[in-house]
């Protein structure tokens, strides 16, 4: 074994133990960081297995954003937990719900163990092909041209999150701002980091949506970063979410979706296809398409983070 | 050359993993969190700015190497201030209690 397998070996069973301490954590918030942990790893998994956008995403989404959601809401449910308001499970139904977890983990390995050795592929066909987008990087030629529908309707789901999100908010905020208000004298600590990283972290997301169209990165990564950013800035207070009823706020919400289906409804008149593009202009159109793409997430994922409006809106 | 080059990344590498090393073992070992914080950040600063120094002579090009010392940088940055944040929350904890 050389010393790449080994140190695979080691990282698989590192995965296993973090997930298994997760499960068993006493609490929420230490499930949590167990969480975040396990993303990060999972993230080194992908790119041993050479797929550096998956990775990428995963440490940004389901590691980071997701981690910093979980942790709002282990936030919340402290009181609950040490006032022992805990739903338990009871005996029975505890053991039924892990035998039934066994066993989809049983049948999810097994499907994986029986499959082919030369496992079915698309990716001959998806590379043969690449040279008509214009791109550079398969990912971005799957997510935004071979599938572009089910990208489109992905931006509609996290939209819906949002407006999920909100309507737990009570009838006399509707409307108005989520979150903490702004402070007058922020932690000065988170208020240091925020001030030195949104720059530079503005910068790499913006480089890494970019890039995007010919090497590891795209629209999902770098409005991650993007949310990142404001989401650090909000959390150090040096600034405060907009009011929920902000026209700019809903169009940056939709613009993405919308700009997607527009063009999708473009090619099927210009282009011979319902989301078909030109040939000569693909790059330009999925590039124009990625950016207002860019500019919802960045939006939308730091408005599933503030919550729903907490406070009255100002007129 | 190659081969002054090579000891070097690898007495450099060595000495940050020997870093982490003790970092980690600080970590399980010493008694209450501040002074658990304390190994924890030196092995971050120390360990990884060893492994980036071994690293920048192997690295392609110029800005590879800029990256490598820009991820120290930021790691530097957030690790610094997880530690004044843990730090805080530790005396505030403590002075309650």
């Amino acid at each position: 074994m050389s010393i790449l397998q080994a140190l695979d070996v080691g990282l698989a069973f590192l995965v296993f133990a973090v997930a298994a301490w997760t499960i068993f954590a006493p609490g929420a918030f230490a499930a949590t960081v167990g969480y975040v942990v396990y993303g990060l790893l999972l993230s080194l998994v992908w790119i041993r297995l050479f797929a550096v956008d998956v990775a990428l995403t995963e440490a940004a989404i389901g590691s980071g954003v997701t981690g910093v959601l979980l942790i709002g809401a282990a936030a919340r449910l402290r009181a609950a937990e040490r006032a022992g308001h805990e739903e338990s499970v009871s005996g029975l139904s505890g053991v039924f719900a892990a035998v039934l977890c066994a066993l989809v983990a049983l049948a999810l390995a097994g499907v994986v163990l029986l499959l082919p050795d030369q496992g079915p592929s698309l990716a001959p066909q998806a590379m043969r092909k690449l040279p008509e987008t214009g791109l550079g990087n398969p990912v971005t030629a799957v997510l935004i041209a071979y599938r572009a529908f089910d990208t489109m309707l992905e931006k509609v789901v996290l939209v819906l999150a949002v407006v999920g999100v909100w309507s737990l908010a009570a009838d006399r905020y509707w409307g108005g701002a989520p979150g903490e208000a702004r402070a007058a004298s922020p932690e000065p600590t988170l208020a240091f980091l925020a001030q030195i990283l949104a720059p530079l972290g503005i910068l790499v997301g913006i480089h890494v949506f970019w890039v995007g169209a010919d090497e590891p990165g795209g629209a999902f990564q770098g409005g991650a970063i993007l949310a990142a950013m404001w989401i650090i800035v909000m959390m150090a207070r040096l600034t405060e979410a907009p009011q929920t009823n902000a026209f700019w706020l809903r169009l940056a919400l939709v613009a993405g979706p919308v700009v997607f289906l527009a063009a999708g409804l473009a090619g099927a008149i210009f282009a011979g296809g319902f989301f078909a593009y030109p040939p000569g202009f693909a790059k330009p159109a999925i590039l124009f398409i990625e950016a207002f793409m860019v500019l919802s997430i960045a939006v939308t994922l730091p408005m599933l983070v503030a919550g729903p409006p907490r406070r009255e809106p100002r007129q | 050359m190659s081969l002054v080059v090579d000891l070097f990344s690898i007495v450099a590498i060595g000495a940050g993993v020997f870093f982490f090393l003790a970092g980690a073992v600080g970590l399980l070992r010493f008694p209450d969190p501040l002074s658990r914080l304390h190994a924890l950040t030196k092995a971050d600063n120390l360990g990884l700015g060893l492994v980036v120094l071994g690293l920048l002579p192997r690295s392609d090009s110029l800005l590879a190497a800029l990256k490598l010392i820009a991820i120290w940088a930021l790691v530097q940055l957030a690790g610094a201030t997880a530690a004044q944040l843990v730090g805080r929350a530790v005396r505030r904890k403590g002075s309650a209690a």
